[in-house]
């Protein structure tokens, strides 16, 4: 069978969209670590990291049972101290329908993972089918994965075919398209695999650095490269990306880190949660603790806090 | 009867070709029975500005030569004394030497052409470097000529000591305009032949004769320079180097006032070259 | 090649939404009110009892009284160095100086943060840079020194060296406890002792470094410090005791040390002033670039003898790169030094503040567009915005003259042949920058630029087993490497 398309080779996408340097990267995001925020303003950034949470579960062994309570997480974070609900939870296809009884009709999205996630490996029918089955069952965003086969096998066509589809099957639900960066090795894979995703999603999709089900995940680098692509992406042509690192993220003072990146690549108007999540579960539990301690001036132990999924 | 023999013209080797002063101007130059030998031009600091000229023009390619290249051409040069040694030497008694001692100074001059024509595909290997920098980049330092040199030889060992000082400088590249022995000129007059001869490209090495006091204040000041390299005395190291100071040029002057043994081991080799050389220092991040 | 991305349509918003709190350092820099000469192992007052008052440019508050040495003082202090030399470092084992050394690098690290707080007060630069730069590099130069002090004969296969005994230094105030470190860790690991003079504006850090040569028992006399001003700078150089001159400074300074120094046979180096090219291409990287570019000539608010002042961007990419700087200044925090958040800190002195207000002025009447961030500058000490001109042509004088501060004159060129007769039309030839997808090019690049350090994708790297140091008017000799400590010593 002939493929989708001709492939485009990535030097000419690289003409077109330019490179990245890795070194000159990684320095570019040491310097958010060393930024130190303090009172108000720590305060304002933990609060705004636990609105942008998709409060996540994606595991074999997921209950509806699981999800309830993750569903109540989401929505109270904690009993005191007037925590915000996170933007969305995030589960497999098969417990959006769980999900939908607590956080329907909430502020709380539903977000899930379809595509045959986390590999991608199915017929596109297949994976497509999922799509609509999520949505049906009321998912209100979709986080597929692309065909990184298809990337990297340099048949660029094929790979935006695929996303086209799913959008096309996601209806009104946004869209997230994860990349799989640990997959695609590179920062310049990451950048030219971010404006191929772009170009055929819409405004206020996704695109999104992990599955958290491979060895490496979101990093201030990966995070960096794809803020970069969307500021790009957005000058050119007038249509704002969002941005979801996920995987790896977990703790208060990584999500100030990212936050920071957020506010010196692409300002202000990304700083909310229609433009910028973390695709996380510990992270939740690590920032409401280090606001408690803002607010209590205390140290706070884990086991104040529900669902801490972490062993401290 | 015998033939009259037909007496040479002695010129100077500036830009590849023979010339004379454009001030036209000659000083006789005896043997050392007193006899007349023959009219040594004497450069003025207009000769010495369109040797700097000729300097300038060749370098570049003198520099972009490959070191074997460089070093096959003064091999030659080599060669091409070697094959004129007795003329080398009866020049240099001119000025009063014995002919032994001249006929050593000849056999140590080519020994000392032999000994950098060596060195050219080797100094940057002693001299450069990778350094291990904390960070992700490579780096590395290597070296590269200065430029023109500007080159002021003392009046004695009118051929080695000449030699001494601008070889070091052409083996890495840099090109060179020498003022020779004020005293002694007819060795350079020679030397000069022999380079024509060498495969060293024109302008590489230029060579005036005459006053050296004449062409001092020009070679001091002259900003196209970027070295000066010679033997002279205090009062002319310090004039030099007070015009140095205008155009921030490296100097590096012996003291002619005291004895210089220019066959000591110690006068030749790689740090005579590193001091016509500047280090270049080259980061390069280490990514994908 | 294609041209990349076309014009924007919409600006990003960088605004208040989350502004950071001030996040002041609050270490203890142990300061005193007044500061003596450290003169053979001791601090001791100056022999005119003359005191200079040093400020915190960031709000022009006083800091401390400083000696002021006169031409008696810097004789005691050259004849300790000279006693120091002949009775025990200069026969010193090298491998017991080295020693010295390590203590030396070890105390700084101890003391770290103080001095990076001392450093900040004193010469306005940002605590980031001090904390993270300053103060870790300088120590850093001790330990690689360290380690050379018993293999110098590596340094010159086949020759016999020595120190030459008495060497006279004198340090600018960019960075002051760093070119310290960069003059005194060579010349002491070398044998020699050193007599060192720092910048009028900023000496508390290297009379503070007295103290640490006091605890690592470093032999009295090896190293001594006096403050001044020029003249105290002059009597240092044209001290008969030293035979041996390290100056970073301007180059019209530099001249000068050379006039003076023309009737005598001492020994030189001299690292002076830069007007650096940053090249960039059409195919770089051009976000890394843009990076490059801010650290090139933002670092240190621009007080960097190799910043990159001269932008050289190709013609194709030169809106975009524009747009892209104007954009990152946009998100660069102008203000208090000590504050931990800040990039740009204050500006030395009121007279650097001036000479930057001058040329800026020029730069404008010459016609070149000005664009500077919306930065609000604290009112009191002394500040200046990120600076960006484009439209500079090479005869401005912005793209000529050495401006020392944050200001960034942009030009553009079509070839790499016109970027190389660019950058190399100077009679400066400290450092350039590259920036280009192409290996090849680099190399090219970086073979014809006339400058002693080159940048390639990178800028403002700097380490002490990298060789540092110009071409042309900037200076010569190398600091840093075996090829920078071998100029601390004679061959014999």
């Amino acid at each position: 069978m002939p493929a989708a398309k001709a492939p485009t080779s990535l030097r000419r996408l690289f003409d077109e969209i330019g490179t990245v340097d890795h070194v000159g990267i990684e320095e570019r995001v040491a310097k958010y670590t060393t930024r130190s925020i303090k009172k108000k303003s720590k305060v304002f950034g933990l609060r705004l990291a636990v609105t942008m949470v998709d409060l996540t579960t994606l595991e074999g062994k997921d209950t509806p049972g699981k999800v309830a309570s993750l569903c109540q997480k989401a929505l109270t974070p904690h009993d005191v101290g007037d925590i915000p609900s996170t933007a969305a939870v995030c589960v497999y296809p098969a417990m959006v329908k769980h999900a939908k009884k607590h956080v329907g009709g909430t502020k709380v999205k539903i977000a899930s993972v379809a595509t045959a996630f986390p590999s991608g490996q199915a017929p596109l029918k297949t994976r497509l089918a999922e799509v609509h089955a999520a949505v049906n069952d009321g998912a209100d965003e979709i986080d597929m994965v692309i065909n990184r086969g298809a990337f990297l096998a340099g048949e660029f066509g094929r790979m935006q075919d695929e996303i086209a589809a799913v959008v096309d099957a996601c209806g009104k639900a946004t869209l997230k398209v994860i990349l799989e960066v640990s997959e695609l090795e590179t920062y310049d894979n990451i950048r030219a695999a971010s404006f191929l995703a772009m170009r055929v999603i819409r405004p206020n999709d996704f695109i999104k650095t992990s599955t958290g089900k491979t060895s490496s995940n979101a990093t201030l680098g990966n995070n960096q490269v794809m803020l970069e692509a969307i500021r790009d992406h957005f000058l050119t042509t007038g249509v704002p990306i969002a941005m979801k690192p996920a995987g790896g993220i977990r703790t208060a003072k990584q999500a100030l880190h990212f936050l920071t990146a957020v506010k010196e690549t692409l300002g202000d108007e990304w700083l909310n949660n229609r433009r910028y999540r973390f695709g996380a579960s510990a992270l939740l539990n690590d920032l409401v603790r280090q606001l408690e301690k803002e607010r209590t001036g205390t140290y706070q132990a884990p086991w104040n806090f529900s669902d801490a999924t972490e062993g401290y | 009867m015998s033939r009259l023999h037909i007496t040479k013209t002695p010129k100077c080797y500036v830009g590849g070709a023979f010339i004379r002063s454009e001030s036209a101007r000659v000083a006789e130059l005896h043997d050392s029975s007193g006899a007349f030998f023959a009219n040594i031009p004497q450069c003025t600091r207009k000769d010495l500005r369109n040797a700097v000229e000729a300097a300038a023009k060749a370098g570049p390619g003198w520099a972009k030569r490959t070191a074997f290249n460089r070093g096959q051409i003064l091999y030659r040069l080599a060669e091409m004394m070697e094959a004129r040694g007795v003329e080398l030497a009866e020049a240099i008694a001119l000025g009063g030497s014995s002919k032994a001692d001249a006929s050593r100074e000849v056999a140590a001059s080519i020994e000392r052409v032999v000994h950098y024509a060596g060195w050219t595909d080797k100094y940057e290997q002693i001299l450069g470097s990778v350094n291990p920098v904390a960070s992700a980049h490579f780096n590395f330092t290597v070296t590269e000529p200065m430029g023109i040199i500007g080159i002021i030889a003392p009046d004695d060992a009118p051929l080695l000591a000449l030699l001494s000082l601008i070889l070091p400088a052409i083996t890495s590249g840099n090109s060179v305009v020498a003022v020779a022995s004020t005293t002694q000129p007819y060795p350079s007059i020679l030397l000069g032949e022999m380079l024509a001869t060498s495969d060293l490209p024109g302008g590489v090495v230029n060579l005036l004769t005459g006053q050296r006091s004449e062409m001092l204040p020009t070679i001091a000041t002259h900003e196209h320079l970027r070295a000066l390299s010679g033997a002279v005395n205090a009062a002319e190291r310090q004039e030099l180097r007070l015009g140095a100071a205008e155009s921030v040029k490296r100097v590096r002057l012996l003291k002619a006032e005291e004895p210089i043994d220019w066959f000591a081991y110690k006068m030749q080799g790689v740090e005579e070259i590193r001091a016509l050389i500047e280090f270049k220092t080259t980061w390069h991040p280490i990514g994908a | 090649m294609a041209k990349k991305l076309t014009q924007p349509t919409r600006e990003l918003v960088f605004g208040d939404l989350w502004e950071f709190d001030p996040a002041p350092e609050s270490a203890d820099p142990k300061l005193k009110k007044r500061y003596d000469l450290f003169i053979n192992g001791s601090f001791v007052a100056p022999h005119s009892g003359k005191y200079f008052s040093t400020i915190n440019p960031a709000n022009e508050t006083k800091i401390a009284d400083i000696a002021l040495a006169d031409t008696q003082d810097v004789d005691s202090a050259c004849a300790a160095a000279q006693r120091a030399f002949v009775s025990t470092w200069g026969r010193m084992p090298g491998k017991e100086r080295g020693k010295y050394l390590y203590r030396i690098a070890r105390l700084l690290q101890d003391r770290a943060r103080e001095f990076a707080v001392a450093e900040t007060m004193d010469g306005g630069k940002p605590i980031k840079e001090s904390r993270d730069f300053d103060v870790p590099m300088a120590a850093a130069h001790f330990f690689y020194h360290a380690g050379w002090a018993d293999k110098l004969e590596f340094l010159a296969p086949g020759r016999q060296i020595a120190p030459h005994g008495v060497v006279g230094q004198v340090i600018p105030w960019n960075f002051p406890l760093l070119m310290l470190a960069w003059k005194i860790a060579p010349a002491i690991a070398a044998g020699n002792c050193v007599v060192l003079k720092p910048a009028e504006t900023t000496s508390i850090t290297a009379l503070k470094f007295g103290e640490i040569c006091q605890e690592a028992g470093l032999p009295n006399g090896v190293v001594n410090i006096v403050s001044g001003a020029g003249e105290t700078g002059a009597a240092v150089i044209n001290h008969p005791l030293t035979t041996k001159v390290a100056f970073t400074g301007s180059t019209d300074v530099g001249k000068i040390i050379m006039r003076s120094l023309a009737g005598t046979e001492k020994k030189m180096t001299l690292e002076l002033g830069g007007k650096a090219a940053n090249i960039v291409f059409d195919d770089a990287s051009l976000d890394q670039a843009v990076e490059g570019i801010v650290n090139g000539i933002f670092f240190n608010q621009g007080h960097v003898c190799c910043a990159g002042s001269r932008l050289l961007v190709q013609e194709s990419v030169a809106e975009q790169v524009l747009a892209k700087l104007k954009r990152r200044i946009a998100v660069l925090r102008v203000g208090d030094p000590m504050d931990k958040n800040t990039d740009l800190g204050a500006i030395n002195s009121r007279e650097q503040l001036t000479k930057i207000t001058e040329l800026v002025k020029t730069g404008v009447a010459e016609g070149a567009e000005m664009h500077q961030s919306a930065c609000r500058l604290p009112t009191k000490g002394f500040y200046f915005k990120p600076t960006l001109f484009s439209g500079v042509s090479m005869s401005h004088r912005i793209a000529r003259e050495e401006i020392f501060g944050p200001v960034l004159s942009i030009l553009t060129f079509r070839t790499l042949e016109e970027a190389v007769e660019k950058a190399n039309n100077t009679a400066f030839g400290l450092s350039a920058g590259v920036w280009t997808d192409k290996g090849s090019r680099i190399l090219k690049m970086s073979t014809l630029l006339k400058a002693g350090v080159v940048w390639a994708n990178t800028y403002n790297k700097f380490d002490p087993a990298s060789p540092f140091g110009g071409y042309k008017e900037s200076g010569f000799g190398r600091e840093g490497g075996k090829q920078g400590l071998l100029d601390y010593l004679k061959l014999i």
